[in-house]
């Protein structure tokens, strides 16, 4: 079931949307948060910041300027750990600074010095950059990799109290060769070794590609899904290039907890931004036991399917069928006049009551015959609904006018990590989704920019999306669109082992 | 040809089998004053009054059909086992049942009264009885075919069409059940075939709600 689902999330269109704001950035660090906003910092020391993950803007450079910064999170402290050459490659050394806070604005904004945490002495078959800092959940112990194509990917042990090595006489691990960027996460009692193959720094003629191998102990060894160890060369493919963006390359997790996870890499190249290296965020999923690279949805006009009932969203109206009312003919292909149909309302090949002769094509135009029926038009059709607000049902997908919503960026409304927030509206209309004080679900007659109206619309690990709204009027509760029953949803507190709150956003 | 007596016995027999196997019994006449819902939370004793001739399952048909008065005070009235309505010309019965299954089988209910099921309406009855405020709580109902649903005087679901009954098929949005008595009131619009109806009532976590019981006023006829 979640194979099928996640194979029918990745048929979205291709064009993402990019990160809104000054999301310029190269080699960027795994994602903090720290007081309500996102930091990352990048090559040079330069910094992004954002209130809400979509909108991003420049930040305070770092006081250690360096390549690829890493920063995590650990008790009161955040840890960076950045790289600089030592005259000429591969010499280099990782150095480690902290601080209580990430806000240039806090009192408590203040940088230390933490020392070197690794190094390569320019002989040795390594280059100590490119770090990359992992707390294991299972035990607490702290890691470092790192490294880049003069020799191995390395890992050493790092003391969580003070982020510092924790036996400097300790000899670092050699993981992977031939990439660099790498980063290490845990799932389902895998360790997974994320690092970037290809070349970089050539913007759209960069072939950064990010690839995995797995491992049951954080030490490795770290095979691909052939059994091809990370060591010899061997990597699963993550994420590659594709649309508009070239040259994928410095993973980093971004776990927003309830099972939600994304993460962050730079492009070398979105050709949509005059070929600039850009910081993305995009869903983490999970099929087969493999981290996959989700998409953030594409505004377009889609079927909301729930993955609990396999009924479709809809306006609460009365459905014409596409082509109009017909008679009720016989099952296959043959004339419906001529045809056995299975008693009830309509006697077989009989005309519906109150069905014009006219009202669509003929009912038995045999196998492959007749005119194409054309589609619904939302704008036409709603003529006959009733005007102010409607409520919300489901029922089976019929490819009737008020099963398809129209889901666009709202202009100017902000958004959440990787995406803007959403209007959803019935197709050719203006009728928007919103939420009710009471948490339930309604139609307005037209979009007007309010919280309620404004869905934050993610993919679960499963690929299939969860949907809620900014806000509810007069309540702090999160909740999420939940499908309580065949012809019935609400908002709920999100339940991630329930099929309740996941939905198929489906090309209709 | 000769026929054995033991074998015409035998075909006697299997021939008493296949009749008893004609009608299967689902429902009961209750025989206790009060009745907890099942453990998966479904309500299996009502009132059904008799079948109504009507026609029509989309949404507007169903709700001009419910619209439509049939007999007197049928949004308030109360009504007892063995009561009797009159509709047009014609007397109904209301009949206390108890369902063995998760949902009621209007069709055996019909048919064991000699009575039609297709292209008809039952009117369905119960009390909910709560020893205290019940609130945020979701009616929850399936049904063969379209059912409206009445808590305390409120519609509260309406679903339409040619349908099977699914449970948790058509729900309410949250409400809350006062302390002590809340009447169910359901009409079921069947166009052919089989009929049928099932319903609980779902609490904030959308299980099955429980700590209440349904009663009939009275223990059968």
């Amino acid at each position: 079931m979640k194979c099928a689902i996640l194979a029918t999330a990745l048929v979205l269109g291709s064009i993402a949307l990019a990160l809104d704001g000054q999301a310029g950035i190269h080699d960027p660090s795994t994602i903090a948060l720290c007081n309500g906003k996102f930091y990352t910092y990048g090559t040079g020391g330069g910094s992004l910041v954002s209130d809400d993950g979509w909108t991003w803007r420049r930040g305070t450079t770092l006081p250690r300027r360096g390549l690829a910064p890493d920063v995590i999170h650990i008790g009161d402290r955040y840890y960076i750990y950045v790289a600089a050459n030592i005259g000429a490659q591969p010499k280099a050394a990782v150095n480690m600074i902290w601080s209580k806070t990430l806000d240039p604005d806090s009192p408590d904004y203040k940088w230390e010095e933490g020392g070197v945490v690794a190094s390569s002495d320019g002989v040795e078959d390594s280059n100590a950059i490119d770090p990359g800092v992992f707390l294991d959940p299972n035990d607490d112990r702290l890691w470092l990799v790192y490294g880049s194509y003069f020799g191995y990917i390395r890992l050493v042990e790092l003391d969580p109290k003070t982020g510092k090595r924790k036996d400097p006489n300790d000899k670092p691990r050699d993981l992977a060769i031939n990439c660099e960027a790498s980063d290490m996460i845990y799932h389902d009692g895998w360790y997974y070794l994320l690092a970037t193959h290809g070349s970089c720094c050539r913007g759209a003629d960069s072939g950064y590609n990010i690839r995995m191998g797995r491992a049951k102990k954080v030490t490795g060894p770290f095979l691909d899904q052939e059994g091809i160890g990370m060591i010899q060369g061997g990597g699963k493919l993550f994420v590659g290039s594709g649309g508009r963006v070239i040259g994928p390359g410095h993973f980093g997790l971004l776990d927003l907890g309830d099972g939600v996870q994304k993460f962050s890499m730079h492009w070398e190249a979105d050709l949509d931004r005059g070929g600039a290296s850009v910081l993305d965020i995009r869903p983490l999923l999970w099929k087969d036991g493999w981290p996959v690279a989700g998409e953030n949805l594409n505004p377009g006009t889609y079927e909301i399917e729930s993955v609990r009932t396999g009924t479709a969203l809809e306006l609460k109206v009365e459905g014409m069928p596409v082509g109009g009312l017909r008679a009720r003919g016989g099952r296959g292909g043959g004339p419906a006049g001529h045809g056995g149909g299975r008693g009830g309302a309509a006697a077989p090949g009989a005309p519906a009551p109150g069905v014009s002769p006219t009202g669509g094509p003929p009912a038995g135009s045999g196998p492959g015959g007749g005119a194409p029926i054309p589609p619904q038009d939302g704008a036409d059709v709603s003529k006959n609904w009733p005007t102010g607000q409607i409520d919300v049902r489901m029922a089976n997908y019929m490819c009737q006018a008020q099963q398809k919503w129209t889901i666009a960026a709202a202009p100017n409304a902000g958004g959440y990590p990787g995406s803007p927030y959403f209007k959803i509206t019935i197709a050719g209309t203006g009728r928007a989704l919103a939420a009710t004080a009471d948490a339930e679900l309604v139609v307005l007659p037209a979009f007007t920019g309010g919280p309620e109206q404004l869905w934050r619309i993610e993919q679960l690990p499963d690929g299939a999306w969860r949907i809620t709204p900014k806000s509810v009027p007069n309540s702090r509760q999160p909740v999420a669109l939940s499908a309580v029953g065949s012809s019935f949803a609400t908002l709920s507190k999100f339940d991630p082992t329930s099929d309740k709150q996941g939905w198929l956003i489906k090309i209709p | 040809m000769t026929i054995h007596p033991q074998s015409f016995a035998f075909l006697l027999a299997i021939g008493a089998v296949a009749a008893a196997q004609v009608a299967p019994v689902t429902l009961m006449r209750p025989t206790t004053l009060d009745k907890a819902p099942a453990p998966d939370g479904f309500i299996q004793r009502w009132l059904v009054l008799e079948p109504i001739p009507a026609n029509g399952l989309t949404d507007s048909a169903v709700q001009a059909i419910v619209k439509k008065e049939y007999f007197s005070n049928q949004f308030t009235l109360i009504p007892h086992d063995g009561d009797k309505v009159t509709v047009g010309d014609t007397q109904l019965t209301w009949h206390a049942e108890d369902t063995k299954l998760y949902n009621l089988n209007l069709y055996h209910f019909a048919h064991a009264l000699d009575k039609p099921t297709t292209n008809v309406l039952f009117w369905a009855f119960t009390l909910v009885n709560c020893p205290r405020e019940m609130r945020d709580v979701r009616l929850a109902i399936g049904s063969n075919a379209a059912s409206v649903w009445w808590v305390n005087g409120q519609e509260v679901i309406g679903i339409y069409g040619d349908r099977q009954t699914v449970i948790d098929d058509g729900v309410s949005k949250r409400l809350t059940l006062k302390k002590g008595q809340n009447i169910i009131r359901a009409v079921i619009v069947n166009g052919g075939g089989a009929t049928d109806f099932c319903a609980r009532f779902l609490d904030q976590d959308d299980k099955p709600l429980k700590g209440y019981t349904v009663s009939l006023g009275v223990a059968g006829k």
